[in-house]
């Protein structure tokens, strides 16, 4: 029964439809999210289409990042998901960053690779 | 995670007495031992867990730590194109503009419209439409199949391109017009070797799992038909699903970085 107490704690009673892992979405909702992402995706080609020098790159990666929030949110159901589950989702983030923030910093602060001009 | 012991289709199997479940759990440890105490068949919730919410949230919370691990293994190659990008700019520019824009923004298209149909497949476990369930894991599985097929078509291009590395690789012989451009930018047909490199292993490790997405989701799709979803037992399904959306999420990130680094403007141009 710990469990369950540690469910009440994350304020995720059984019978709650809103924070429940067992949540139907409306087909409308689904539909609204795909419009989103082709909406993206249109964008994502009409930014390439220009020549912003480094924005491209930004740009790209911003309108990739919200296509994956979306997917994460709805498709994955992150948004009804307990407490629980958006901790575990976020951690994987975390050591995402752990390995970029630090593995890049330590290429980027050192002029020991002989780059092109 | 599927029962293989479900037997009924009441929904409210979850609800078995706490003490025939603490009995149970005594005597049958493995999820699919035979139960021969003599008690009522349990359905979808299995004997170590109080009940099926609990359940549900274990499961999640598993697949989410899977998710995780995926996150891990494919991060180690986005960070090698970061890195390498970083290096080599124009290297990355150069190799990118020989891809096909077109092909890979139908391929985008396509797995994003499965994902969606793969949402709409759990949807349909949870509402017990055992019919459109199986109408929309083959509709997924169809989608997923012509994005392989797509990229079979690409990467064979790519082969009569000579871009695929390898020992020899001589991207000049191929590609005599590059050479005063890398000349120019001071990169040698190594770092443009690098993007192929980057390129292969990102795009094959992705078509792997779309690979392994395509037997599940034909496997559920045989497992849906014969009607095993039903009964409140709906939860692999929606599992499945996470792991479609993960394959979506990582060709997501794939396409703008491989494909749109060279834009519309292929050989020239640049930052």
């Amino acid at each position: 029964m710990t469990q369950s107490t540690i469910n009440d704690h994350l304020d995720n009673p059984p019978g709650d439809p809103e924070h429940s892992t067992h949540h139907i979405v409306p087909v409308g909702t689904y539909l609204m999210v795909f419009a989103g992402l082709m909406v993206l995706l249109v964008m994502t080609l009409v930014a390439a289409s220009f020549d912003l020098g480094e924005a491209n790159l930004i740009i790209a990666v911003t309108i990739a990042v919200l296509k994956a929030l979306l997917v994460i949110l709805y498709f994955m159901h992150l948004r009804w998901s307990t407490k629980l589950t958006q901790v575990f989702a976020g951690a994987a983030l975390v050591w995402l960053l752990i390995l970029f923030v630090l593995t890049l910093a330590d290429f980027f602060s050192r002029s020991w690779i002989h780059m092109p001009a | 995670m599927v029962s293989e012991t479900q037997n009924t289709p009441d929904p409210n199997a979850a609800s078995v007495p706490a003490p025939a479940v603490e009995a149970a759990s005594l005597t049958a440890h493995a999820p699919d031992a035979p139960h021969g105490d003599g008690h009522e068949s349990h359905g979808p919730l299995h004997h170590h867990f109080d009940d099926m919410e609990q359940q549900r949230e274990s499961n999640t919370l598993g697949m989410w730590l899977f998710l995780g691990t995926e996150a891990m293994m494919f991060g180690g190659l986005f960070l090698a194109y970061s890195l390498y990008r970083w290096m080599y700019p124009w290297a990355f520019h150069e190799g990118s503009s020989h891809l096909n824009i077109t092909l890979g923004t139908i391929n985008t298209f396509v797995l994003l419209f499965s994902s969606l149909t793969m949402a709409l497949a759990v949807r349909c476990a949870g509402i017990k439409d055992r019919k459109w369930l199986v109408r929309f894991l083959i509709l997924t599985w169809i989608l997923g199949a012509a994005f392989l097929i797509v990229k079979g078509f690409e990467w064979t291009a790519d082969y009569h391109e000579g871009l695929v590395p390898g020992m020899n690789w001589f991207y000049y012989n191929e590609h005599p017009a590059a050479l005063p451009r890398l000349a120019e930018h001071g990169i040698s047909q190594q770092n443009v070797m690098m993007y192929f490199v980057v390129y292969f292993c990102m795009t094959g490790l992705h078509a792997a799992h779309m690979i392994v997405g395509l037997a599940l989701v034909g496997w559920f799709t045989f497992l849906a038909a014969k009607g095993r979803f039903g009964g409140g037992n709906d939860q692999p399904v929606e599992i499945l699903g996470l792991y479609w959306h993960l394959i979506d999420i990582i060709w997501i990130f794939l396409f703008p970085l491989l494909y749109l680094i060279a834009g519309f403007h292929p050989g020239g141009g640049g930052h």
